[in-house]
């Protein structure tokens, strides 16, 4: 809760009734807004009395209105932890309909010639311009954030997201209030005295310089308390995002690194997918791998990485648009570091991949045991199939280089075909 | 370089560490310990810069996200008036902005936490020696970073571009070939490379402006 919404509440409370009992509008029990119920809970009495007794109070010139609508502005709504209900904002502008209402009835009441009638609205408008001014500047609104209702319209009326609106909404009150207070000056003043108007003006000036004073310190705190509620959501916000993918990934994975230390692969292979998952989250810009080169070529090299307990030091210069000539480019690449990681026997495998204007090229190359390309077998089909064949069916090069106890290079190179850079250029349009 | 190191493990380098997280520091001093003299510790940035400045270490290992600043406060507080340090940054994070930020700002090269203790100390020594340490990783930004565009007009092409065999030097390294490889490969000697290497990362670090902030737009940083 705000300071705001308790500064009001309690001092209703401890002016008007003992600190013990809080004086409130519950949520449930409630046929209008709850002030009923409130009061009978307050009270001790049975709820029916107390509607008896505003009904009653309705005959004295609409007494029982008036006091209803003034408990209905002033009393604090019950706490609940529940989703507040949507039409709470739209009702609590209602009571300074009701009040307006009430004066004019009051009017029409005592006087029965027009002109008292003509007063009682624009005392009305006056009413409800200052409820309109006193209601927006109320610290308890702000809550209403998520509870704006769904109706376009009625999100107009009473959504406060925008500062605009706000504004908007302020100075229209402060409209109607000079109005309001011109209108009556003007009507009870003698016909045609200029003197009267300006006398009008001057206090509608001073009327809203009124309203100004009193307001200005509420909205003072309620900027301020809305720039630092702001700040602290956005805080909460990101503690709980970080605190999430930490619980998600970092402390199962350390779970799973004491629970496997003997085995030094598999604490390896964890420790370095949680680095490149964090690195990920931390510095890199989430970028789709199946539209993206450089993307679809780090999570190939990520998959190698966990599947076989290697590191991959990948290293991507430029970006393109993946097609089906650059998926088969990411394949064959993913097939050679899988050799390397399988055959090379090494810790560290180099992935390094370039985009050009004219060709793609990746080179993938370990340190490791390597070996001898004429003594490969005729049925090995990983390097001839997956390797060299694919390169060549999609219009690409594949060229390995290797030498027993000097490690291997696998070169791939694939030429931008106009299609894929028109495609490029058409996407990018 | 104002003294020729003895490649030779005569005299031991010193090492000066910075690091906020103590556990990694005393990690460090003691992987390197049997390779390099650990002369002192910091774990801020003003303490770094006061201690280095007193001690004058031959090289510095520089974290990078530290809270006061992070090693690129140190960097600019220490390169005017102790060019004879060299800073080699040590961290674990290698997102581009960081590594390119800390070589623009002046250390001799990048190495990421995960290094094993024998490559680091190697790379400690290379960078005594006055040579660049160029990961592949860092390869592969700088040549993100220089990737020529034909149609872009360049101030100071001698000073802003790569030369081919820069480029190539480059490519090879960020393909995971070590200095020697290199040198085969493109029939050269190891000289010529290291030579390559500390050109590109002079360029790096004295390249214009209108470079800069091209590689930082391109990368959505400003």
């Amino acid at each position: 809760m705000t300071i705001g919404g308790h500064n009001r509440g309690g001092a209703i409370t401890t002016a008007v009734n003992p600190p013990s009992r809080r004086l409130y509008r519950p949520r449930d029990h409630r046929v209008i807004a709850g002030v009923a119920s409130g009061l009978a809970q307050h009270l001790g009495v049975p709820v029916l009395v107390v509607r008896i007794a505003l009904v009653v109070l309705l005959g004295f010139n609409g007494l029982g209105l008036l006091l209803y609508a003034a408990f209905w502005a002033v009393l604090p709504q019950q706490v609940v932890t529940a989703d507040p209900p949507q039409r709470r904002d739209l009702a609590m502008l209602l009571p300074f309909g009701a009040i307006g209402l009430g004066v004019v009835l009051l009017q029409a009441l005592v006087f029965d010639d027009s002109v008292a009638g003509t007063a009682g609205w624009l005392i009305a408008v006056t009413a409800v311009g200052a409820g309109i001014i006193w209601h927006q500047s109320d610290p308890t609104r702000r809550h209403l954030g998520g509870a704006v209702p769904q109706q376009p319209w009625l999100a107009a009326v009473v959504a406060e997201s925008d500062r605009r609106f706000f504004l908007f909404r302020f100075i229209g009150g402060g409209v109607l209030v000079a109005t309001g207070i011109i209108g009556v000056v003007a009507v009870y003043a003698p016909a045609g005295s200029l003197t009267a108007v300006v006398n009008g003006v001057i206090f509608a000036l001073v009327g809203l310089l009124g309203v100004g004073v009193v307001a200005a310190p509420l909205l003072w705190r309620m900027f301020n308390q809305l720039r630092a509620e702001r700040e602290g959501r956005i805080r909460e916000q990101e503690r709980a995002e970080l605190a999430a993918m930490i619980h998600d990934q970092v402390l199962h994975t350390l779970a799973l690194i004491q629970r496997n230390s003997a085995d030094i692969k598999e604490v390896q292979r964890l420790a370095r997918g949680q680095e490149r998952s964090l690195r990920n989250w931390l510095y890199k810009p989430s970028a789709s791998p199946t539209e993206r080169f450089a993307a679809a070529l780090e999570q190939a090299a990520a998959e190698v990485e966990d599947t076989y307990a290697i590191s991959v030091e990948t290293v991507v210069v430029g970006d393109t648009e993946c097609d089906e000539r650059v998926a088969a480019l990411v394949a064959a690449a993913r097939e050679a570091l899988v050799n390397a990681a399988r055959h090379a026997g090494v810790s560290t495998v180099s992935l390094y991949a370039e985009v050009e204007e004219s060709e793609l090229s990746v080179f993938v190359r370990d340190r490791g045991a390597g070996f001898d390309m004429a003594g490969v077998q005729e049925s090995r089909h990983g390097v001839r199939g997956s390797i060299i064949g694919r390169m060549q069916r999609h219009g690409g090069k594949a060229e390995i280089r290797s030498a027993v106890g000097d490690g291997t290079e696998v070169r791939l190179t694939l030429p931008a075909s106009r299609e894929s850079v028109a495609a490029a250029k058409e996407a990018a349009r | 370089m104002t003294e020729v190191q003895d490649t030779g493990t005569d005299r031991r380098l010193t090492v000066f560490l910075v690091d906020d997280h103590a556990m990694f520091r005393a990690g460090v001093r003691a992987e390197l310990g049997a390779h390099v003299e650990v002369v002192g510790e910091a774990s801020s940035v003003a303490e770094a810069v006061s201690k280095i400045a007193a001690i004058e270490p031959d090289v510095v290992l520089l974290d990078v996200h530290m809270p006061d600043g992070g090693g690129r406060a140190v960097l600019d507080a220490m390169r005017r008036s102790h060019p004879h340090v060299k800073f080699l940054a040590l961290s674990v994070s290698d997102a581009a902005e960081d590594v390119i930020g800390l070589i623009r700002a002046g250390a001799r090269g990048y190495v990421t936490k995960t290094i094993s203790p024998d490559e680091l100390a190697a790379a400690i020594r290379r960078v005594a020696d006055g040579d660049a340490v160029f990961s592949p990783r860092l390869a592969g930004f700088v040549l993100d970073a220089f990737a020529s565009r034909p149609d872009v007009p360049v101030a100071d092409p001698e000073l802003d571009q790569l030369t081919n065999r820069e480029r190539e030097v480059l490519r090879l390294l960020a393909r995971g070939y070590a200095y020697k490889e290199i040198a085969k490969e493109l029939f050269i000697s190891i000289k010529t490379v290291e030579t390559h290497v500390s050109n590109v990362l002079r360029k790096l670090q004295m390249s214009n402006r209108y470079e800069l902030s091209r590689w930082a737009a391109d990368r959505r940083l400003v």
